[in-house]
């Protein structure tokens, strides 16, 4: 089924305490789309990514994967996502490369050459407190060079990381695209690569605002 | 867990008893009569138990105690055991109301735990010359009140509701398998410990005047905890869902 | 993403190794908090055998108490947490490794470093064989316990108080039974039976505590 979409997500809801925390979400993401999900400070969007990787279950609504609710291949799902939050998943007492291969384990590239490539060249034996937290950031996405997941969720993927790290990841996004994959991201920041879709969710109960 | 709630319409009922609204106005049509019940049931059985039941041959009139004593360790633990239960529903099926018993169980567990603990230290005081001994189920009791104690500190500690009710779910769980080996291993140890001064652990085999009484209180306990069990859950039904239609039609219409 | 039980056994076990100062404090405080004991009630060797069983196994019980706090906090505060939740494997064989690693580096060497204390609060010679048995097996058990607790408190600001509240009452069958079976030995009695039953509830902690922790530990997504 070529034409189904990798992700579909229909009449999403999720209640924090009895009360909605954004409207109803409705998304398609097809192969070799980026969608930016948008939306101010508070409305939900790490939630929603929470509700996409399954940290978090919606009070209504269904989320598929290629066509199948993910309840039921949750496996299968759970095995070609990657997600990067907003905390990057680092070990300060082990170093960039133990990192590194601890967190994508089973792919078979060089940890070395991806630290190469986020610019952590001579770093892969210093140990991660001696990092700052944009290079903590770089080496969490030095995952994406490491991995085989086909949906990528990148929540906030740009704060900490100066240009040339904001270049380099748009052109991961790029190769992954290219390569049939999916991004979900949630950002402020424009991206410069063209097509990307945008999904803007509404905070509950706002009526506009700004 | 889906399939289970979907699966057929044998489980509509169970699905309106886990309506808040449907649980308020169906104990709002029971509270009365339960009430009265537990209201004729206690002060029969105090009077009775308290005035007229026959003095013990040993302990003279301090034995009365257990009237007040016997019933409240019964529901103590009886309702460690409700709130767990609920708090498995809640956690197996996600019904909020379910949560709420749960939720309202844990203090009126704790108290009665403490009345427990409590008139056995006033009944020990005469029987054994000290308020506090290290008997097996003195010491069980205590336990329950720092499992009692437990659920009721997580369930304030988290932030969100949610999360709140689920951990106190889970530590009451936790709570339900450890109980038996909890009540089991302390009989044990105090079976190797007992001390030669105290020798009570043969109950006194008890004359039926003085059961009946005691039988009475026990129902009129039970009666009690259901009326109280009520009460916090309606409470918190209200204070949960001040939001919706009903509660605000609710409010308005008490206040004409 | 690594995942399975023996993936996170050794990575804990090389995080605790990267921080040895921090992981052996357990044992440093079953030892100086143990020899408080003789200077709080008496030097007398009579007395202090006679309690040194309870001591130990006291003090052992706080030593590990006091550690299982640590047990997912550094996981839930830089995020790997989080990636664990999401990862395909069953949630509760990660936990197991983690504990596992938990038991390795606080109550194995608390086991190992018993005897010191027997000796030092004269413990009878009968004793020490069932103390190192009885303690192998209890603390594993007391790890067990203690990860449910912590996994419930792990998001929770203030939750390394919260914590005791929570397990120490689910910890005394396992302190009964374990400073029985010292005693019994002691009193020239068997010590299988006590120890038996230490053994069941390990059994029984194995096969429960990791699920329990798990659901624990899904709550931190919602907090």
């Amino acid at each position: 089924m070529p034409n189904t979409p990798l992700l579909t997500v229909e009449r999403l809801l999720f209640e924090r305490d009895d009360c909605n925390v954004f409207e109803q979400i409705d998304l398609e993401v097809g192969r070799g789309e980026i969608v930016q999900i948008e939306g101010p400070n508070g409305s939900g969007k790490t939630t929603l990514m929470r509700l996409f990787t399954t940290a978090l279950q919606p009070t209504s609504g269904n989320i598929r994967y290629a066509g199948q609710a993910i309840d039921l291949c949750r496996y299968e799902y759970l095995s070609d996502i990657l997600y990067v939050g907003h905390q990057p998943g680092v070990k300060m007492t082990l170093t960039a490369e133990e990192n590194l291969r601890w967190m994508a384990a089973d792919c078979s590239n060089s940890a070395q050459d991806a630290l190469a490539a986020v610019g952590l060249a001579g770093y892969a034996d210093i140990p991660c407190y001696n990092l700052s937290a944009g290079q903590h950031r770089r080496v969490a996405l030095a995952r994406l060079l490491m991995t085989n997941a086909k949906l990528w969720y990148l929540d906030e993927p740009f704060t900490a990381i100066d240009k040339q790290g904001v270049s380099f990841l748009e052109s991961c996004m790029r190769d992954h695209i290219r390569r049939g994959g999916a991004v979900v991201l949630s950002t402020h920041q424009d991206l410069t690569i063209d097509g990307v879709r945008k999904c803007i969710i509404v905070p509950h109960g706002d009526q506009g605002g700004f | 867990m889906n399939w289970l709630t979907n699966w057929s319409p044998s489980w509509q009922w169970f699905h309106r008893l886990g309506s808040p609204r449907w649980f308020y106005q169906t104990t709002g049509r029971w509270l009365p009569w339960l009430s009265l019940l537990a209201l004729a049931l206690l002060s029969t059985g105090l009077v009775w138990g308290l005035g007229f039941a026959p003095q013990d041959a040993k302990q003279g009139n301090s034995f009365r105690i257990i009237y007040l004593h016997v019933p409240a360790s019964f529901l103590a633990l009886a309702g460690y055991y409700i709130m767990a239960i609920a708090g498995a529903i809640g956690l197996i099926w996600k019904m909020k109301l379910s949560y709420m018993v749960m939720k309202s169980a844990a203090p009126i567990g704790a108290a009665l735990t403490f009345l427990a603990l409590f008139t056995g230290a006033i009944w020990g005081k005469p029987t054994w010359g000290t308020y506090w001994v290290w008997d097996a189920r003195v010491t069980s009791m205590l336990i329950l009140l720092f499992l009692y104690l437990g659920v009721l500190a997580l369930q304030y500690a988290f932030h969100s509701n949610e999360a709140g009710n689920r951990a106190s779910a889970i530590l009451a769980l936790v709570g339900t398998v450890n109980i038996p080996i909890i009540y089991k291993s302390v009989d044990w140890w105090y079976t190797l410990h007992q001390p030669a001064t105290i020798k009570l652990t043969s109950a006194p085999s008890m004359h039926s005047d003085m059961f009946q009484p005691l039988l009475v209180m026990i129902l009129g306990f039970y009666c009690f905890y259901t009326v109280a069990l009520f009460l916090f859950t309606r409470a918190e039904i209200l204070r949960r869902e001040r939001k919706s239609t009903w509660v605000k039609e609710l409010v308005i219409g008490a206040q004409h | 993403m690594a995942s399975g039980f023996s993936d996170y056994l050794r990575r804990d076990l090389l995080l605790a190794y990267r921080r040895r100062g921090e992981a052996a404090s357990p044992l440093v405080f079953f030892i100086m908090v143990s020899t408080l004991i003789p200077l709080g009630i008496s030097p007398e060797s009579a007395r202090l055998a006679e309690i040194a069983s309870g001591i130990i196994w006291v003090m052992a019980l706080l030593a590990t108490l006091l550690s299982t706090d640590g047990l997912f906090a550094s996981d839930y505060q830089d995020g790997s947490l989080e990636q664990l939740l999401i990862s395909p494997q069953m949630l509760a064989m990660p936990v197991l490794g983690k504990i596992t690693a938990h038991w390795m580096v606080t109550g194995l060497p608390l086991t190992l470093a018993s005897p010191l204390l027997g000796v030092m609060l004269s413990l009878p010679e009968e004793g020490y064989v069932p103390m190192v048995v009885s303690l192998a097996l209890g603390t594993g058990c007391l790890s067990l316990i203690g990860a449910v607790g912590a996994a419930l408190t792990v998001s929770l600001r203030k939750g390394g108080l919260l914590l005791s509240l929570l397990v120490m009452p689910l910890y005394m069958p396992v302190i009964i039974f374990g400073s029985a079976t010292v005693q019994s030995a002691i009193d020239g009695f068997a010590w299988s039976g006590p120890l038996a039953i230490l053994g069941a509830m390990l059994a029984a902690a194995i096969a429960l505590c990791p699920l329990a922790a798990a659901g624990g530990l899904r709550l931190t997504s919602i907090n």
